[in-house]
């Protein structure tokens, strides 16, 4: 881009005010003399005084123009007995005429000025915004639009920390894949083991970012597009992975049947902790809508509902959490070390696959708006 | 607190709650899920509601106060334990006595 003490003399520049509407007076070959004539005078440091110099260029050129004019005029006006009438008048015309066309190039110049600045300012912020995605594995499509201003350092954290955790469970399933065929049983526990401590850190990490906001874990913004689309209080529904798991387990009858049961047993607590939800917003909507609304002062309902939210939607978080790692530590329960490993295993291919769809949504052609 | 006492003795399964609270309320859902239906105590309502909830405190249940849900006479715990005992199975065994009954 130009720099700022010279906006006026590229040709590109010159196209446009060409273009732009009513200019109309000057012709372009007309312009292009006029800033040549201004650069080799060496005014391009001095932006007012230019415009000044150029401002007396137009009133001479407006003055020669009358001339050419009058010289017209005075071969078809011979019989008017008031030449110096229609001199003047001209010249008043040509002199108004000019001064609007300052004004209009005023007006627009200022205009490119702002929108130059809006778009440096739009440029960074991309930029700023690319690399925070960048560094999250999330892509661009995942930021809302209006998502702008400073970002809560405890969100970022919590940003930073599940990308490095998601590239580490990508690992530990890597792990699984060839464990279950090369492993001893030994080998595989220990594996085990690490996977379901890492599901742990999991829930340690959505606890304490939970503290800085909770409403940044509840609205699932952390996970991928299609992660959302299964959103339930913050994560997944466990009865939902428990479905997906099942007819890819190789199991007794006895298991069987526990599993199934502690599928019903999710199902059960899910449903009981989504009406606590309901019955949540209720409340909080109750105490916005008390009193007059539109009768200007709330500021007691607004507190009211605070005190209701404090806390509540937190536990309601940790109520969720809780009952996904009871869900997965009665499965290592229930399941031996081989049969828990293949279960880790379908989990988290299935999340993987989850969150290539996502990616390849996100990434798909899209028709030029 | 006699209140207390005499509140889980005289029933199967009670909740003690307070009339704001969500988990409370979460927490009788499931319980009528499993054709229980306990006595829900709000200790707000009660003027001795403060006295009532330093008991709670008093007997092992860790802030919040509530809910505080009592099975057999016993304290089970709060939302959490509840939950964690229903995953493992454990609960319909404790409740076993007191399903498809009315409160009493």
């Amino acid at each position: 881009m130009n720099s700022p003490s010279t906006p006026y003399i590229t040709s590109r520049n010159m196209e446009i005010y060409d273009t732009s509407r009513n200019i109309g007076i000057y012709e372009p070959m007309h312009q292009m003399s006029m800033w040549a004539d201004i650069k080799s005078n060496g005014f391009l440091n001095t932006p007012t005084s230019m415009l000044v110099e150029v401002d007396t260029k137009l009133d001479n050129q407006s003055e020669d123009t009358s001339h050419e004019t009058l010289g017209h005029s005075n071969k078809y006006d011979q019989e008017t007995n008031k030449p110096v009438d229609k001199v003047l008048r001209r010249l008043a015309q040509n002199r108004e005429a000019a001064r609007k066309s300052r004004l209009r190039k005023k007006a627009y110049v200022q205009q490119l000025e702002s929108s130059r600045s809006k778009l440096l300012q739009l440029e960074q912020e991309l930029e700023r915004t690319r690399q925070q995605g960048a560094l999250i594995g999330v892509g661009l499509d995942a930021i809302p639009p209006g998502f702008s201003g400073p970002i809560n350092s405890g969100i970022c954290a919590f940003d930073l920390a599940y990308g490095s955790w998601v590239e580490e469970q990508d690992r530990l399933v890597d792990n699984l894949k060839t464990a279950i065929y090369t492993y001893t049983d030994e080998e595989l526990c220990i594996l085990v083991d690490v996977v379901m401590n890492h599901y742990s850190d999991l829930f340690r990490m959505k606890a304490t970012s939970a503290k800085a906001d909770v409403f940044y874990l509840m609205s699932g913004m952390w996970k991928t597009s299609a992660e959302r689309l299964f959103l339930w209080i913050g994560g997944f529904r466990p009865s939902e992975l428990l479905k997906v798991l099942l007819p890819h387990l190789d199991l007794l009858e006895q298991e069987h049947a526990e599993v199934c049961n502690l599928k019903q047993s999710c199902q059960q607590t899910e449903d009981a902790l989504s009406q606590g939800m309901d019955k949540l917003q209720q409340t909080l909507s109750d105490a916005l809508a008390a009193g007059q609304l539109g009768e200007g002062s709330y500021f007691p309902q607004i507190s009211n509902a605070m005190e209701r939210l404090d806390a509540l939607v937190s536990f309601v978080n940790q109520q969720a959490d809780h009952i996904r790692q009871v869900t997965l530590q009665q499965m290592a329960r229930i399941l031996d070390t081989r049969q828990t490993a293949q279960g880790l295993l379908v989990l988290g291919e299935y999340c993987q696959r989850l969150r290539a769809l996502s990616l390849l949504w996100e990434t798909r052609p899209r028709e030029p708006t | 607190m006699e209140k207390i006492s005499r509140l889980v003795s005289e029933n199967g399964v009670v909740i003690f709650s307070k009339s704001t609270c969500c988990l409370c309320y979460a927490v009788n859902i499931l319980f009528q899920e499993l054709t229980v239906r306990p006595v829900v105590y709000a200790i707000d309502k009660d003027p001795e509601g403060r006295e009532m909830e330093k008991a709670l405190f008093r007997l092992g249940c860790s802030a919040p106060a509530v809910p505080a849900v009592f099975i057999g006479g016993k304290l089970v715990g709060s939302t959490n334990e509840v939950m964690s005992l229903h995953l493992s199975g454990s609960l319909v065994t404790l409740i076993k006595p007191y399903q498809g009954l009315l409160s009493n």
